[in-house]
């Protein structure tokens, strides 16, 4: 065997504590090692170069590459062997970056580290074989899981692009939160108006079937062939008969359940539309308030419907999908300063008095009263006695950048939508004062800050540097008590009304999605990229990619680009005929395996199958344990589990692990 | 029940009551008080704004002696005080240098694992069920605002019994006497605290507000577990009445005197006598109120 070794210097990052050159003398010492060789950037082109030509040159059959974590540049540096004509899996990686220079800073001893660990690799690469990708099917299907503006949005270019797309939302309507906006910054434009097009055509499109009121219970498959189950919950109306004529929710008796898209400053019937351009504008019997189902009495709806639409009796349906590329969707939540709701860990806003004074509201709940299709029509109207608010106090960061009480990450779109509802509030009470207590003014973005001036200079809101200590009662005011620390002194405002933006959270149930597609998420629940700056859309799970605020706190402009973004790599593997994957399986030998199956129990991805062995006239002889390649992670559980040593993982053999140990 | 005691210095001074009526009380209920002997100050305002290493120094010191009886959890009623044993405990746990740093002013090894307790938690533990079956008299009626000052709750990172700025605790304590704990907006506000003797007009201004908002929610007493808070309020309404001809006077109770008064026991006993606002027509208030247990 002829092996050549590579030591890269990755800058200063390795040749600043390991001596590079020094571990390439040392290193062409080892037996079969026929060249070595250290460079300053071995990832660059003239570095993979030097390993392209020592391949010809040299007739190297195996090369070991001492560099930065394989994680990083395994793929580069095996395409590189590939391209010189050695089966890209001849090629290791030893890490003397993570491993090594990054974390010791004595330079010798780094260096015989350096040297010990391209010895261990060395003896590992004789081992190596040549192996073959895997190539498996795409269904040419996407499933984007939430119905806001992120999955209509990722929908749409996919179904544009011609592929089949299965949307899959969870409310009655999709719309998600920006249908309950009431204008949009930087340009004021009215946010019903730019998105139920959107919405409609999401509906008509012939590419994309619709779910609402459906959620995604579980998921199998990997990459390219995804089996989704979609639990559609029972709307007990059908929505093959059901024309939308609303005659139902006009006489529902019941009237009183505080509606979900008026954030509770509005009541709503037992069967309902959640907005008038709901899509699909069929209604829903929420079945905790109908009389009916808690009562057994009532069924006007069943007797006003020319359809015959109302179902009582229908049940949640399971539907199954394959698809090849998931999209996650699913959005947001505002942090509720309830503390009975309030999750453990967040200590709460109980000063503020959020839930106990009903003028003070959320942004959310603000977006209603200033929407035209909101329950005072677009007046601002205070909640608790519907008389118009003289002064308003907007406090921003609640929760948000608050280590000790709340969360530390910046919410990131209040700055801007607090602006803008001081501007609205002054645009339609022109002799009411607006205020705004803030920490900073986060308003990066195309027109954002000028966006900012202008409530300031041109809408006279006053801006207030500092924060709120506590709002409370007196006299039909709430006062509101804070420090503007520009000016060094306490202030107190007689309030009318108290607007809180309180932190964009992940959905309560972010977490169990997560799970359920294998996908990680951060302490807050936010889905994780794989890479922040240069894999920003894509999950850690092969074919899941990720839109808009279940990501991060986002605005509208970013949650459409980043759908976009995400449409985009569903379309790159949509492309492709057939799916490439590593060969790092796991493989069974049948001659020795007993069919014990324990490698079944431990197996997270469901890849062990069971295989009867026969014998030419039929006869079972044994039932023995057969990896499914197409689901198999290369974890190697099952290879430490086989009590027969009858599963080995392909590209990590025992000989190859004893031996690197051995090197040692 | 056996309890670590460390009364601290107001306790014995302009406190006296508040150590009678804890002293009382808790013996009424059946706890046994063991006084840190040779007890030593707690290291608050002064210490704590000077050196911090004395700051911290000062409670451990009880802390040795206080293990050295063989005490296990203390109860600790002043607020500056439990304040300071309890940032201490947390600053050496956290800080190994420090600890060591202490230990060499010590000479001797320093022992935190001790269970501080203070004035609303002690009666959480004694719990609901023992005070009920002690209660001679239900002070039905009688409108109460529960006053937490600043120290009984910050900093929450170190004190992390109740919320620092929507507490409740307090007011569940004071349920047990049959009492009714109001709703009120001044329960966490600043006082004035050590500005009392430097800057005594502050004091008045900061602490006349916290009276007038208890008084304007309908509170016909002010219930408080720490000594600052209740000189500030006490001592300096005969002040406030100087600069505000309409001042109302506010009796200004401990917690255990509140609950004394629930057991039946007399004014004196409880110290009653001792405060700057007569509590007399609080009491005679009561014994209207006050339904006798069969």
């Amino acid at each position: 065997m002829r092996i050549g070794v590579f030591v890269c210097h990755c800058g200063e990052n390795i040749g600043k504590t390991v001596d590079c050159p020094a571990v390439a003398k040392e290193v062409i010492k080892f037996p079969n090692v026929v060249y070595a060789i250290d460079y300053k950037y071995m990832c660059s082109d003239p570095g993979q170069n030097m390993i392209k030509q020592a391949i010809t040159e040299h007739k190297l059959n195996a090369v070991v590459v001492a560099s930065c974590s394989p994680h990083m540049h395994e793929k580069t540096f095996r395409k590189a062997c590939s391209a010189a004509g050695l089966n890209p899996y001849m090629c290791e990686i030893a890490n003397i970056r993570e491993h090594c220079s990054w974390v010791h800073d004595n330079i010798e001893e780094a260096t015989k580290k350096a040297i010990d660990l391209i010895r261990m690799t060395v003896e590992r690469v004789k081992f190596n074989a040549p192996l073959a990708e895997i190539k498996v099917p795409i269904t040419k299907k996407a499933l984007v899981i939430g119905g806001g503006i992120s999955g209509i949005q990722a929908a749409l270019d996919i179904a544009g692009a011609g592929f089949k797309v299965i949307l899959v939302e969870k409310e009655p309507s999709i719309g998600g939160h920006m249908s309950q906006l009431s204008e949009t910054f930087p340009t004021l434009d009215c946010s019903q108006c730019i998105l139920t097009p959107r919405m409609v055509e999401a509906y008509q499109h012939p590419n994309i079937k619709l779910y609402t009121y459906s959620e995604v219970e579980n998921v199998d498959g990997f990459i390219g062939n995804f089996k989704v189950t979609i639990r559609k919950k029972a709307r007990s109306v059908r929505e093959d008969l059901c024309t939308g004529c609303g005659l139902c929710v006009q006489k529902c008796p019941i009237k009183k359940a505080p509606s979900e898209f008026d954030e509770g400053l509005s009541n709503r019937p037992a069967i309902y539309v959640p907005f008038p351009q709901a899509v699909p504008n069929i209604p829903v019997i929420d079945r905790t308030v109908c009389t009916y189902f808690k009562t057994g009495k009532c069924q006007m709806c069943k007797k006003v419907c020319g359809r015959e639409a109302i179902d009582f009796e229908q049940k949640d349906q399971l539907i199954t999908e394959d698809v090849g590329a998931i999209i996650v969707a699913t959005g947001y939540k505002l942090y509720k300063i309830n503390k009975k709701d309030s999750d453990s860990t967040v200590k709460g806003y109980g000063e503020y008095g959020y839930g106990k004074y009903r003028d003070v509201i959320d942004g959310l709940q603000f977006e209603r009263l200033a929407s035209a299709s909101g329950p005072t029509a677009g007046e601002i109207l205070r909640p608790s006695d519907r008389k118009q608010p003289k002064k308003v106090v907007f406090i921003q960061c609640v929760g948000s950048r608050d280590e000790s009480k709340g969360f530390s990450y910046c919410s990131k779109i209040c700055c801007m939508y607090t602006a803008k509802h001081a501007m609205l509030y002054k645009h339609k009470v022109h002799d009411g004062e607006a205020y705004v207590f803030y920490m900073d003014i986060r308003s990066g973005g195309k027109g954002y800050d000028e966006f900012v001036r202008r409530a300031i200079e041109e809408d006279h809101v006053k801006y207030i540097r500092g924060r709120v200590s506590r709002v409370y009662e007196k006299n039909g005011k709430y006062i509101v008590k804070g420090e503007d620390t520009l000016s060094s002194v306490p202030i107190e405002i007689e309030a009318d009304m108290v607007v809180l933006a309180t932190a964009m959270v992940a959905q309560p149930e972010a977490s169990k999605l997560a799970q359920t597609l294998g996908i990680p998420y951060d302490k807050y629940g936010f889905y994780a990229e794989v890479h922040p700056k240069l894999r920003p859309v894509e999950s850690s799970s092969g074919g899941i990619f990720l839109a808009g605020a279940c990501q991060s706190p986002r605005d509208i402009p970013e949650s459409v680009a980043m759908a976009s973004a995400a449409a985009s790599k569903a379309l790159v593997l949509f492309g492709n005929e057939m799916l490439e994957r590593e060969p790092v399986v796991a493989k069974v030998n049948e001659n020795t395996c007993v069919g014990c199956f324990y490698c079944k129990k431990v197996c997270a991805y469901n890849a062990i199958d069971l295989k009867e062995i026969r014998d030419k006239k039929g006869n079972l002889i044994k039932v023995v344990a057969s990896v499914n390649t197409g689901l198999c992670q290369g974890c190697g559980t099952c290879n430490a589990t086989c009590p027969s040593k009858s599963i080995e993982l392909i590209g990590f053999n025992d000989e190859q692990i004893f031996y690197q140990i051995k090197a040692l | 029940m056996d309890i670590g005691y460390y009364p601290g210095c107001s306790l014995t001074g302009t406190a006296r009551e508040y150590d009678q009526s804890i002293r009382k009380v808790l013996s009424e209920l059946g706890i046994n008080l063991i006084e840190i002997e040779d007890w030593s100050c707690c290291g608050a305002t002064s210490a704590h704004a000077t050196n911090h290493l004395l700051s911290v120094a000062l409670p451990l010191r009880n802390f040795n002696l206080a293990a050295k009886q063989g005490i296990k959890e203390i109860f600790i009623p002043c607020a500056a005080c439990y304040n300071r044993f309890v940032v201490a405990k947390r600053d050496v746990e956290q800080n190994s240098q420090l600890k060591k740093e202490v230990e060499e002013i010590l000479e001797e090894e320093v022992v935190t694992n001790f269970n501080i307790v203070n004035m609303v938690q002690i009666f959480k533990m004694i719990g609901k069920d023992n005070i009920l079956a002690r209660r001679q008299k239900e002070l039905s009626g009688l409108k109460v605002a529960a006053y937490y000052g600043c120290l009984l709750l910050r900093p929450p990172s170190a004190v992390n019994f109740d919320d620092a700025e929507e507490p409740s605790s307090m007011e569940e304590i004071i349920k047990f006497t049959g009492a009714e704990p109001i709703n009120w907006n001044f329960k966490t506000e600043c006082c004035g605290a050590s500005h009392s003797i430097t800057n005594t007009n502050v004091v008045l201004n900061l602490s006349k507000r916290i009276i007038d908002d208890a008084l304007e929610m309908g509170a016909e007493a002010i219930v408080v577990a720490c000594p600052m808070c209740h000189s500030n309020l006490d001592m300096r309404q005969r002040n406030m009445s100087k600069i505000d001809s309409g001042h109302k006077n506010m009796p200004i109770l401990y917690l255990p005197e509140l609950v004394g008064l629930s057991l039946g026991l007399d004014k004196e006993s409880l110290g009653l006598n001792l405060h700057f606002i007569d509590t007399d027509p609080l009491l005679s208030r009561f014994s209207m109120a006050i339904v006798a247990k069969e």
